[in-house]
């Protein structure tokens, strides 16, 4: 179980300079597609390969594709959303940063099968080294002959720019990501009309993730039936996952969908267990947007069967006892995290972020933040928990873009699976006035405290 | 209200607006304003890392928009700095992940060496402290940025060198 499409060269000597990464293979997919592919059968071969949405969402690349407007014969324009900003998740910038080849030939055959001829990579302000590495690796592009006027003799044209943002999550939100683009605030616009239709300036667009984009080169290779064999059901193909927190070895892996969570936490090749070998409390595996799961519900789903890393695996149950693959932002949690404190984290992310053009969510977020801040540090009520719960269930599905979701089901996830544990902070403030309270009394030996009513 | 008074030297030298005309490349000759979130890095960049009213005029006059369109991205994205800062920005990420690794009392830590708070330069104008959100860096954490570097997997040793080779002008803050 340990197929690689990604980063398979990342690991070759000088694979992030042009010459050597043309020598092992590099723009073969962008010969072929050119050469002997119609645009359409590019899109067509995305398709059958069942590549779904990196970046979060999922949504099946190909069909995405295939909503573009073509007729209207206005230009067409990709965009490459590489403004990972989901906490937890780095992935796309280690692709960026070891192999940025592999997205600039995503980019010119992906760009081809849309026929697109101006197309755009958006990161995020903060890896501005990445940022260079990108825009020297396009400069050697052109140089070769891969982008620009008439590539390759067959009469495509391309350019290819890379953009920078300045700060702000939002703009990981595909309308917000083209505002920002244009020029302006992130502030996602109101759907319809899709990018699709009308997007950068108004133009038929598509914004597609970091790794799927590079995961197109392997399918225009291989064909799409071929990737369609890697990974389990309508998990197909691998995924990069970034790991963080309390185990021995964070990093980023590329996974074969399928791997069990077991495997992947517990083997020597992939995270190696949990640092100094504490108890396992909880996980996120998809980003903090999505459900927290407690230890009881990681390695097996609510019907005792194996828990997997695909889509449907991680949101078996629902969100009552399952959570999402996201982002592949899988972040661990041992003993001596406090969840409550972790939440209030996430909610202050959350607040910060909000662009503020929805009420439910810019009031929202800072009343979710103000309210767990209050628990964390011993000046919580008893009705404080049913006050998130509120707050958080008249945000979600009120607001124009999904921020607000994922503000709201955090909250929601903490204290359907860990409510005892804001029980705890709101009868013994006394107990949690240090901020490593949990490090110092793990909450395992005092939950025997929380069924007894303080004063 | 009081950054309105502070003045700022403002120096759009040849290198620079040589930069802004590749930037300006990069999009439809009727898109200009496209260009204006790159610009302002590379202009932010070029004056000790702040952008006062003038230059924020400046930055308008150049790409043909109005003044206000540029007062609203720039209030909107924190990477934009409307006031003067430490030199040395020492940004750390002080979001879950990181803080499951320790950067709250490395912060501590750090804000207790250079005897300030966070938000507050030093004396010297040398050094700042800020919390900020995650950078995407969570797996070697705990972290912060310096100019346009990731600084990763910091212990307090670290913190005490990267604060020596500032002192000694040997870091290299910005890419050009």
């Amino acid at each position: 179980m340990s197929k690689k499409i990604l980063l398979e060269k990342a690991s070759i000597p000088g694979i992030k300079t042009y010459e050597v990464y043309r020598q092992n293979g590099g723009y073969a997919s962008v010969e072929k597609a050119l050469k002997s592919m119609t645009p359409d059968e590019v899109v067509e071969e995305v398709k059958t390969s069942g590549l779904r949405g990196r970046g979060g969402a999922g949504f099946p690349t190909g069909m995405k594709w295939s909503f573009i407007d073509k007729k209207s014969g206005k230009p067409r324009h990709l965009v490459c959303n590489a403004d990972e900003s989901e906490p937890g998740t780095f992935k796309d910038r280690f692709l960026m940063e070891y192999i940025p080849h592999l997205l600039i030939e995503g980019m010119i055959t992906s760009s081809y099968a849309l026929e697109a001829n101006l197309s755009y990579i958006y990161i995020r302000g903060e890896y501005m080294w990445v940022y260079k590495i990108l825009e020297r690796a396009i400069k050697e592009a052109y140089a070769a002959g891969w982008l620009g006027k008439n590539i390759l003799g067959t009469g495509y044209n391309l350019d290819l720019y890379v953009h920078c943002g300045g700060g702000a999550y939002i703009c990981g939100e595909e309308t917000a990501l083209i505002e920002s683009l244009e020029g302006k605030r992130g502030n996602p616009r109101i759907k319809p009309p899709f990018p699709a239709v009308s997007g950068l300036w108004a133009n038929p667009t598509v914004v597609n993730n970091v790794e799927s984009i590079a995961a197109v080169p392997w399918i225009v290779n291989n064909m799409g039936a071929e990737y369609a064999k890697i990974g389990i059901g309508r998990s197909t193909g691998t995924k990069l996952i970034s790991a963080s927190g309390h185990i021995k070895n964070p990093g980023v892996y590329e996974i074969e969908l399928g791997l069990s969570v077991d495997e992947f936490m517990n083997s020597d090749e992939y995270l190696g267990g949990m640092i100094d070998d504490r108890p396992l409390k909880a996980f996120v595996p998809g980003g903090s947007s999505v459900p927290v799961l407690p230890a009881n519900l990681i390695y097996k789903t609510a019907n005792g069967e194996d828990r997997l890393m695909s889509y449907e695996s991680l949101s078996d149950g629902g969100f009552a006892t399952g959570s999402m693959l996201g982002s592949g932002g899988f972040i661990v949690y041992n003993d001596t995290a406090c969840i409550v404190r972790n939440t209030w984290n996430f909610s202050r992310f959350y607040h910060h972020e909000s662009c503020g053009q929805c009420s439910p969510c810019r009031e929202g977020t800072g009343w979710l933040e103000k309210v767990l801040h209050r628990i964390e540090n011993g000046h919580g009520r008893e009705e404080d928990i049913d006050l998130l719960w509120s707050i958080q269930s008249k945000i979600e599905g009120n607001t124009i873009c999904p921020l607000g979701d994922a503000a709201a089901w955090p909250v929601a996830a903490a204290i359907r699976h860990f409510r005892d544990e804001f029980e705890y902070h709101v009868r013994f403030p006394e107990k949690i006035k240090n901020r490593d309270h949990f490090v110092n009394e793990p909450f395992e030996k005092v939950r025997h405290l929380v069924g007894k009513q303080t004063v | 209200m009081e950054r309105l008074h502070i003045k700022q030297e403002i120096n759009i030298t040849e290198a620079l607006m040589e930069r802004i005309n590749e930037l300006l490349s990069h999009y439809p000759a009727d898109k200009k304003k496209s260009a204006l979130l790159p610009v302002l890095h590379d202009v932010q960049d070029a004056h000790d890392n702040w952008l006062s009213i003038e230059l924020m005029d400046k930055v308008a006059e150049i790409l043909e928009i109005k003044p206000i369109e540029v007062y609203e991205v720039v209030s909107f994205y924190t990477m934009f700095n409307q006031r003067p800062i430490g030199k040395y920005m020492f940004e750390f990420c002080q979001t879950s992940p990181c803080c499951l690794r320790g950067v709250e009392n490395l912060m501590d830590y750090t804000c207790d060496k250079l005897g300030v708070k966070v938000g507050e330069p030093t004396a010297d104008g040398m050094f700042e402290v800020r919390g900020v959100e995650c950078l995407g860096a969570c797996g070697y954490a705990p972290m912060m940025q310096l100019g346009d570097f990731f600084q990763e997997n910091l212990t307090k040793d670290k913190i005490d060198q990267l604060i020596a080779d500032c002192r000694d002008n040997k870091v290299i803050l910005h890419d050009k």
